[in-house]
């Protein structure tokens, strides 16, 4: 079966420059489980566009890092 | 596959309301026992109240109601059909839950003299008391889990109920990150995972946009009934009036009392009572569908202050996110009415009454095998009845086992499951997910939302059994693919189920929630009875009837109707 990569707007959104390599509290609290390391920067991205837009990864962002918006299709 | 094998005393699967009350309770019970919380997420933020609750919806306090007021409250709002016994316990023991919240430091509103300020939303009593700090609800749980030496599992997601003898002995599981086969022995099992809250298709088309917290896929109905529980009046769905498109509650439980209410486009009131019934969601529809829609929540009437006071509330609490929804929208409500629609489907006892079949202890039909929470058929449930079924679940549980020692599961079944939750990982280039998922629950729309037609829902049912092939056909390439496709499973499975139920039960009821074009009245005659769908001993999904438990509070169903309608 052949697979197409297309563009996806997603709701969360880091700011690298304030995200910090040694801390994983968005990753840990994500219900769905979207966001990861990349593992060249150490720094959280939303991984996977599965977003319930609840907030636990903003609020417990200790640099306010994390922005989540509302998915395209619903805003 | 890495395999982890490990044995406790009560295992509790899903780690939310239900869940986390259940393991306090177990450990209240008997502190030497060895508990363990079982939780696909992370249970500081998982389940339908990760960011809180804005209130309570069924406080039975006493001076304000009593138990039996509660369940005859309960017993019209479902149109009959309950096992009153389970509805009294949520009325019975849910002021001990709050008195015991309160201790662990959950507030909740309280009038000038300090007494609970409790507001009407029901027909008849005031049940609702509102909680505009609640916000913290689920970190103040798990602080509780963690103090009471509960032994807690993160990302591991629940597939089966291993069953020996008849009797629940076991669950096998995935590690959504490491991609590990679990295979957790205990001595008795609770499944609270809550509700099946991604059947049908959000109306944006985002898979994940539901009205419930998307984690919850109907995991638990999946299991119990392969395991061979009985669930009952699976037709019986969940649909909620909500903000259009943003698919989240409005909320007209904390704005009602505050003076808003549901109007259409000309801004007049068409429902008298904005209690979430089947009755309720049928006004609706019929207003949306008879040219005086659109309908929305109008605030816009109320003063200043007032306003502020229902925004502070709302955008602190249970899906905070409306606030920039709104933003975004530069609509506000102090000029906007919020605009509502009728979501997609789902099943889910909290809010209507489908779901696994218990009996007053929370058992199911299996032994050793409990239900608690929004996947348990106690009516009308809400966030009290979870706490008061996982309280009494693992209560009855904890004496229960003491007469029972581990089974050894049977190897066999072990590597069956082993096999099927692996074979996405081997079909890397399969469909993705996403796709096998969307496909489907836009079956569940065409076909099953309400109105419901039997010929519509024939086809969907022949279209749910069918899509096991497509099932067969998805593709994962790392764990956290391979934990949706295993969901999707479950979802098939509900949706097989829903379509079964719909089928059977040949009356209207419950409104909007199980309204047949061809059947379109209220048949009490025949139907006043449970719709119970189990596993046949030939693997087949049956469904039967099954009389209702006698009631042991008094109500006269002929001269109480739950008529929500404004009269013209």
């Amino acid at each position: 079966m052949s697979l197409a990569s297309n563009r996806v707007d997603v709701p969360v959104i880091v700011d690298e420059s304030k995200c910090l390599e040694k801390c994983t509290a968005c990753i840990e609290v994500c219900p769905l489980d979207v966001l990861a390391k990349n593992p060249e920067t150490g720094k959280a991205y939303m991984k996977y566009d599965e977003c319930w837009f609840c907030l636990p990864c903003e609020k417990e962002c200790p640099t306010g890092a994390v922005t989540v918006q509302i998915p395209f299709l619903l805003r | 596959m890495n395999i982890v094998k490990r044995s406790v005393d009560f295992l509790v699967v899903g780690g939310g309301t239900a869940g986390c009350m259940a393991a306090i309770k177990a450990k209240h019970k008997n502190p030497d026992a060895h508990v363990l919380v079982l939780e696909k997420a992370n249970i500081r933020r998982s389940g339908a109240i990760a960011m809180g609750m804005d209130g309570v919806n069924t406080a039975v306090i006493p001076g304000n109601s009593t138990p039996e007021q509660y369940v005859k409250e309960i017993t019209i709002a479902n149109d009959g059909i309950l096992d009153q016994k389970c509805v009294l316990k949520t009325g019975e023991l849910g002021f001990s839950v709050i008195q015991e919240l309160e201790e662990w430091g959950v507030k909740f509103q309280k009038d000038n003299e300090g007494e609970y300020d409790l507001k009407q939303v029901h027909r008849v009593g005031k049940y609702v008391l509102p909680m505009p700090e609640g916000k913290d609800l689920k970190k103040i749980l798990s602080r509780q889990v963690k103090r009471n030496k509960v032994e807690v599992i993160n990302r591991v997601m629940a597939t089966r109920v291993i069953v020996q003898d008849g009797r629940a002995v076991g669950v096998t599981g995935l590690d959504v990150r490491s991609g590990d086969f679990h295979v957790i022995q205990a001595k008795a099992i609770l499944l609270c995972t809550g509700a099946c809250g991604r059947l049908g298709l959000p109306a944006s088309g985002y898979l994940y946009g539901t009205y419930e917290n998307p984690t919850n896929a109907g995991d638990g109905y999946s299991m119990a009934y392969h395991a061979g529980a009985k669930l009952s009046n699976i037709e019986c769905f969940q649909i909620n009036p909500l903000i259009k498109d943003y698919n989240g509650p409005a909320c007209a439980y904390v704005a009602s009392p505050f003076g808003a209410y549901t109007a259409n486009a000309e801004g007049n009131r068409f429902i008298n009572c904005d209690y979430w019934s089947g009755q309720m969601m049928l006004e609706m529809w019929k207003e949306l569908n008879s040219g005086s829609g659109p309908v929305h929540l109008k605030m816009y009437h109320l003063d200043e202050a007032t306003i502020s006071e229902i925004e502070t509330i709302l955008f602190a609490n249970e899906r905070p996110s409306r606030e920039r929804f709104h933003a975004g929208r530069s609509e506000n409500y102090r000029t906007h009415g919020v605009e509502m629609s009728i979501s997609e489907i789902g099943l889910c006892s909290g809010h209507s009454a489908s779901g696994v079949q218990v009996d007053e202890n929370m058992e199911t039909s299996i032994q050793g095998l409990y239900a608690a929470g929004d996947m348990a058929n106690v009516p009308h449930n809400y966030m009290i009845g979870a706490f008061v079924s996982g309280r009494v679940a693992a209560e009855h549980a904890m004496n229960a086992i003491k007469e029972f020692d581990h089974l050894e599961p049977d190897q066999a079944f072990l590597d069956a499951e082993m096999k099927r939750i692996e074979a996405p990982l081997s079909n890397p280039d399969g469909i993705p997910h996403t796709q096998v998922e969307y496909k489907l629950r836009r079956y569940v729309n065409d076909y099953m939302q309400p109105p419901k037609s039997p010929s519509n829902m024939e086809i969907g049912l022949e279209k749910f059994v069918a899509y096991d092939s497509v099932l067969s056909q998805m593709g994962a390439r790392d764990p956290h693919e391979l934990m949706r496709c295993m969901e999707i499973h479950f979802i098939r499975d509900c949706a097989e189920m829903a379509a079964r139920a719909s089928l059977f039960r040949r009356e209207s009821r419950w409104g909007l929630y199980h309204y047949r074009l061809d059947y379109p009245n209220r048949n009490d005659e025949e139907w006043l009875c449970n719709t119970i769908i189990e596993k046949s001993e030939n693997s087949t999904m049956e469904v039967s009837k099954q009389p209702l438990q006698p009631y042991i509070i008094d109500v006269n169903l002929a001269e109480e109707k739950y008529d929500v309608a404004v009269v013209a």
